[in-house]
């Protein structure tokens, strides 16, 4: 009788162990599973993008679609290159970012220095809010604004007003992270001495904090830099290198989407994704880098 | 007055321009989505005609709507097996090595490809592999774009319920594991029931996000304005159906794509403000 008991708690115990070992098999085989996408991707890109990716790649404008045509067809690689795309983004981007990280810094520091009261707490949940608005919601509020309202036709500052936006939030939300990890000591050191406000945040707080600004300040324009559906929307795109704000532009994410729609030019999709991933994922890798080394 | 107000005033300054972009674009959308309102009424919501024909013009969301939430929906499910599994990995069961710092990077890294970068893989590459395995419309339709979309919110769920996972204190599995308790019994009977409410909060985050993503749908959902009558048939979402139809739009139809992009507006603010207001009450 004893025995049996025996034997049935072992082999109760073995049974346990057993299930606990095929959820651990389980788990690990559905983690793979889970991160092979991004291996998938970047191979695909590379195998199908590097032949594409030269100096004339980065300098030159995209060849017609005739031109890619009359390429094909002799089987070459198709010439040009995405020069307005990249001139396109680069515009925009600076533009955003003159907009969005003085206004999220600065808020940031506000909801930083004013906690739990109303207006602070307000801020944050529409902050919180406003990032999770869909991007495309984001362009047609670009498009209301300043397309219709601003500059009357499709513009470069149209797209950078919808990549603001998106930006904003992300700002806000690391700044004050950011300033909350900052000893309150330091701040009040500093106050003991007569340092006026304004100096305190300008000379205490952003350097003191100013990896961790960086950090989110990256973080946003990585993420907001492969966008295209508002930029569909906002800067529409344009064939040549346009530095005049007011004026249809084209980005990296639009020439993908172009060339994507023009069977001729479809070649050139998979360098333009790769050059827009390099840059992203980079941007990405560096922010966590700093932010690593801060903690 | 000293340069300590002045301070004062900038910084609350600032704080209103978030408000005013945030109440701006309520107003907007809602000023521009009035025309379509007020031609079609509550029913815009409910109708599932889109007919741009010149003169007898008829829009309505419903096919939209339910474009957006079955393929968000089936997203999510087909992501909450990988994305928990990944979060056990990183939290639980390889926490602090050099492994979970590796799956951490990469899942991470998910999140920032770009969208269209998902549409070019999930057409070139995803679609031809389903429609090998027999799927209809030429790969086209509501379960491919379902899948892309259940990658992309792979690292925000990913995340957030790792989060939740590390914030487990240890002397509750502790005592699990003193009584002789396995990992996995650890796991379901003490993990899973303490963080539930935050692993579902991120859930319904990353359902949020899943619901306003465009591109990547738009070059796989098919792009028929009918609400979908399967997993494998065709079909539009709010946001995929703006992208497609606003280039040729103006008057009414523009009306329409706008009242669209509110309806959306104030899902995804319900659906994010859900997801918050839980992640908050646990702090």
């Amino acid at each position: 009788m004893k025995y049996q008991h025996k034997q049935i708690a072992k082999s109760k115990l073995k049974s346990r162990a057993l299930k606990d070992k095929a959820i651990r098999v389980l788990v690990v085989l559905l983690s793979v599973v889970t991160i092979s996408p991004i291996v998938l991707i970047i191979f695909k890109l590379i195998e199908k993008g590097y032949k594409q990716i030269s100096l004339d790649f980065i300098l030159k404008t995209p060849p017609n679609s005739y031109e890619a045509m009359t390429a094909l067809a002799n089987g070459e690689l198709i010439p040009g290159g995405i020069a307005n795309g990249i001139t396109g983004t680069l515009l925009m981007m600076v533009v955003a970012a003159v907009m969005a990280i003085p206004v999220g810094v600065v808020t940031g520091i506000y909801l930083y220095e004013n906690p739990g009261k109303f207006m602070a707490n307000l801020t944050r949940n529409i902050s919180d809010i406003l990032q999770g608005v869909p991007s495309i919601v984001l362009g047609l509020i670009a498009y209301i604004w300043v397309v219709k309202g601003i500059t009357n036709g499709y513009s470069a500052l149209a797209g950078s007003v919808s990549l603001a936006i998106m930006m904003l939030p992300m700002i806000v939300r690391s700044t004050e992270e950011t300033l909350k990890m900052i000893p309150v000591t330091i701040k009040e050191a500093a106050l003991a001495l007569g340092v006026p406000y304004y100096k305190v945040i300008l000379k205490v707080l952003i350097p003191t904090g100013f990896s961790g600004l960086l950090t989110g300040i990256l973080l946003g324009i990585s993420r907001v830099l492969g966008e295209t559906a508002p930029l569909m929307l906002t800067a529409l795109g344009s064939t040549i290198i346009n530095l005049n704000i007011t004026k249809p532009t084209s980005a990296v994410p639009l020439l993908i989407w172009e060339f994507y729609n023009d069977p001729n030019m479809v070649g050139l999709i998979w360098s333009s994704s790769l050059l827009l991933m390099a840059i992203v994922l980079s941007l990405n890798l560096i922010s966590k880098q700093i932010a690593a080394r801060t903690k | 007055m000293n340069s300590d107000k002045i301070t004062k005033i900038i910084l609350l300054f600032s704080s209103f321009i978030i408000l005013f972009v945030a109440g701006g674009m309520v107003f907007s959308l809602v000023k521009g989505a009035i025309p379509a309102f007020k031609s079609f009424g509550a029913g815009f919501v409910f109708s599932n005609t889109w007919n741009p024909t010149q003169g007898s013009e008829n829009y309505g969301a419903l096919p939209f709507i339910a474009g957006t939430v079955i393929t968000s929906v089936t997203a999510l499910l087909i992501s909450l097996p990988l994305s928990f599994s990944a979060s056990l990995f990183l939290g639980e069961y390889y926490r602090g090595t050099r492994m979970a710092k590796v799956l951490g990077t990469m899942v991470d890294l998910l999140a920032g490809i770009p969208s269209i970068v998902y549409g070019l893989w999930g057409f070139y590459v995803l679609r031809p592999f389903l429609v090998g395995l027999g799927l209809p419309n030429q790969g086209f339709g509501v379960f491919t774009a379902s899948i892309i979309l259940a990658i992309m919110i792979i690292p925000y769920a990913t995340s957030l319920s790792n989060e939740i996972i590390m914030m487990v204190p240890n002397e509750l599995k502790e005592a699990a594991y003193s009584l002789g308790a396995t990992k996995s019994e650890v796991i379901f009977n003490v993990i899973v029931p303490s963080a539930r409410s935050g692993i579902i909060a991120g859930y319904i985050l990353s359902f949020g996000r899943a619901l306003g993503e465009t591109m990547a749908v738009t070059m796989l959902i098919g792009n028929a304005n009918v609400i979908p009558d399967g997993f494998f048939s065709t079909g539009n979402t709010m946001a995929s159906v703006i992208a497609n139809q606003f280039g040729e739009a103006d008057g009414l139809k523009l009306s329409s794509l706008i009242a669209i992009g509110l309806l959306l507006f104030l899902i995804t603010g319900v659906i994010n403000a859900a997801g918050k207001f839980i992640i908050k009450k646990l702090n």
